[in-house]
């Protein structure tokens, strides 16, 4: 269907993930996430898939690991203390090479928090959350389009190295609605020899585990996990970068800061100020290159973000230091205003910063 | 002035499918209403998403002096699932315009059923389909029965009238609103419910020729893209 429609960034990541071959649901209801909890309940049973509101998020992860040890595409969403309780199950999934896809439609913490928009859990998502030495794919969408393509671009980065995928959005992407062209229907399936489907005496069994009592060979597990993490750095960074040929300001911002970062940047080029953007839309792996690249141009950065400032670590890591990164940001479930992040250029260029 | 506003009810209910518009029209039509010299209350019954309430528009409603009754703790620390005792009010006074702005599909609509037998009893209302056929689960008259049905069966009460509010948001075009206006036209042949009015948000509304369109004004924008 390539016809428009108009859709609810929650709805679009779960109708993307039907048709990217999703036929199993687990979650448990949270605002700003719900919608995708019950676009599934309608629509799952009507195309013979499973939709079930587990007793607990903690359930719904573990379900989660049995369908992607069966070798099927599956998923669960939640909403930030949600996505708190799933991390031992998400552990679990990456110790054990499991690909699915955890949707995090972020609100603001800490604790129980509120229910208004943040992004204040890329700590969590991007630098580890549960125990252990591990990674997810994280992807960040800027618009109810792109709740839908990540979710396809998610399921296959899973499949492709074996692990679990986040989508971070957060509550505004979740809740707001916008003309949307959904993602063809995909017919392909993807072989995972190493799932759980039965030898039928055909073959040696397989084990799905992430239990290794014996060190040199954790280890060794590890190492060669770690491997498979490199490549995904190398080959999977991606980003938008936004007039950022002539600029001499570079504001960093994900999701719906970037939407707003873009509004503060056509007002400062209004007045003469060449400021531009990287939008990561990979998280991790963070776009480190651009910024790295933009560093030997640009005389300082703008991290703009709905948390205190985590994403300003990566920004500073990115480019080793060589230009200071500020921070423009509000907290709690604000969302900073293109006057705040204008508020912030023209305090930089007057030296104020 | 809209076909709509000619011979209003005393009570218009406007409930349909999640993402339909039902706030939006709701709060307009309330507008209109005082605007027309009519005192009129306005009553946000949705208990099912606290994301997008009346309440956003307090300042514009009580501007025209429309009373606005929202779940008593709407956007505080206790959002609870709770409707306040003043709605009794509404259905039971009787001495006011009232615009029942209720939650979407048929969760949203259990709300509404407990004033049911009194506003059968009055017999004063109108139950208003809200429809957007740019919305995958309501994109044919046949999805669009569906949810109607499972909102009646939730509420207790029947739809009387049909509001067409197909749009893509920012991408809405003429091409758009005729489509909608012909699939509300096919909905309403199904279901023999007449189309109170279709909607547009204003500077849109006039730009289907020989077609009054109901202008509206929107509640909440996010930042454009681009």
């Amino acid at each position: 269907m390539s016809e428009k429609v108009l859709m609810k960034g929650n709805e679009a990541i779960a109708e993307a993930a039907i048709r990217a071959g999703c036929r199993h649901y687990f979650g448990y209801p949270i605002t700003p996430q719900t919608e995708v909890a019950a676009y599934m309940a309608k629509r799952m049973p009507k195309i013979g898939g499973t939709f079930l509101q587990a007793e607990s998020e903690i359930a719904a992860i573990n379900m989660v690991y049995g369908v992607s040890a069966a070798g099927l595409r599956v998923m669960t969403s939640s909403s930030s203390p949600g996505i708190s309780l799933k991390q031992e199950g998400i552990s679990y999934l990456a110790g054990s090479d499991l690909p699915a896809l955890i949707v995090n439609v972020q609100r603001g913490g800490p604790g129980l928090g509120g229910i208004q928009p943040s992004q204040s859990d890329y700590f969590q998502a991007t630098k580890g959350g549960g125990h252990g030495d591990y990674h997810l794919i994280v992807l960040a969408p800027a618009s109810v389009q792109e709740m839908a393509d990540l979710t396809v671009k998610a399921f296959e980065l899973a499949d492709r190295y074996r692990m679990p995928a986040m989508i971070l959005a957060d509550g505004t992407m979740g809740q707001m609605m916008e003309p949307v062209v959904l993602p063809e229907e995909s017919g392909v399936t993807v072989e995972k020899p190493w799932a759980l489907t039965g030898t039928k005496n055909q073959r040696s069994h397989n084990i799905v585990n992430s239990l290794y009592l014996v060190p040199e060979k954790l280890e060794s597990i590890n190492l060669e996990r770690y491997k498979r993490y490199e490549a995904i750095m190398k080959n999977e960074p991606s980003c938008e970068s936004y007039l950022m040929e002539d600029a001499e300001i570079c504001i960093v911002a994900f999701g719906i800061a970037a939407r707003v970062a873009k509004n503060a940047i056509t007002a400062a080029r209004a007045k003469g100020i060449r400021v531009g953007l990287i939008r990561p839309i990979t998280l991790w792996p963070f776009p480190s290159e651009a910024v790295a690249e933009a560093a030997k141009r640009v005389k300082a950065f703008i991290s703009v973000e709905l948390s205190m400032g985590q994403m300003i670590e990566d920004v500073r890591l990115a480019q080793s230091c060589q230009r200071p990164v500020y921070l423009c940001s509000r907290t709690g479930g604000m969302i900073p205003s293109p006057e705040d992040v204008m508020e912030s250029i023209e305090k930089l260029t007057g030296g104020e910063l | 002035m809209s076909k709509a506003l000619e011979a209003p009810k005393r009570i218009t209910i406007f409930a349909g499918h999640y993402g339909s518009g039902k706030t939006n029209i709701a709060v307009n039509y309330a507008e209109r209403l005082a605007l027309l010299g009519k005192r009129t209350v306005i009553a946000d019954l949705d208990i099912v998403n606290p994301y997008f309430r009346t309440k956003d528009s307090l300042e514009r409603l009580q501007g025209l002096g429309i009373r606005v009754i929202s779940p008593e703790f709407a956007n505080s620390n206790v959002d609870l699932p709770a409707l306040p005792s003043s709605l009794y009010g509404v259905v039971e006074l009787r001495d006011s315009w009232a615009v029942l702005d209720v939650g979407g599909d048929d969760r949203g609509a259990y709300a509404l059923g407990r004033f049911t037998p009194y506003i059968l009893e009055e017999n004063n209302y109108e139950m208003v389909y809200v429809v957007n056929f740019s919305r995958p689960l309501t994109a044919d008259p046949e999805g669009a029965v569906e949810i109607m049905r499972e909102i009646e069966s939730a509420c207790g009460m029947a739809f009387t009238a049909i509001a067409n509010n197909t749009n893509l948001g920012r991408e809405t075009d003429v091409a758009t609103l005729r489509r909608g206006m012909e699939l509300a036209s096919q909905l309403s042949r199904l279901t023999g419910l007449g189309i109170i009015f279709t909607s547009a948000e204003k500077g849109l509304a006039d730009s289907v020729p020989g077609e009054e369109l109901f202008g509206l004004e929107l509640q909440k924008r996010y930042f454009d893209i681009n």
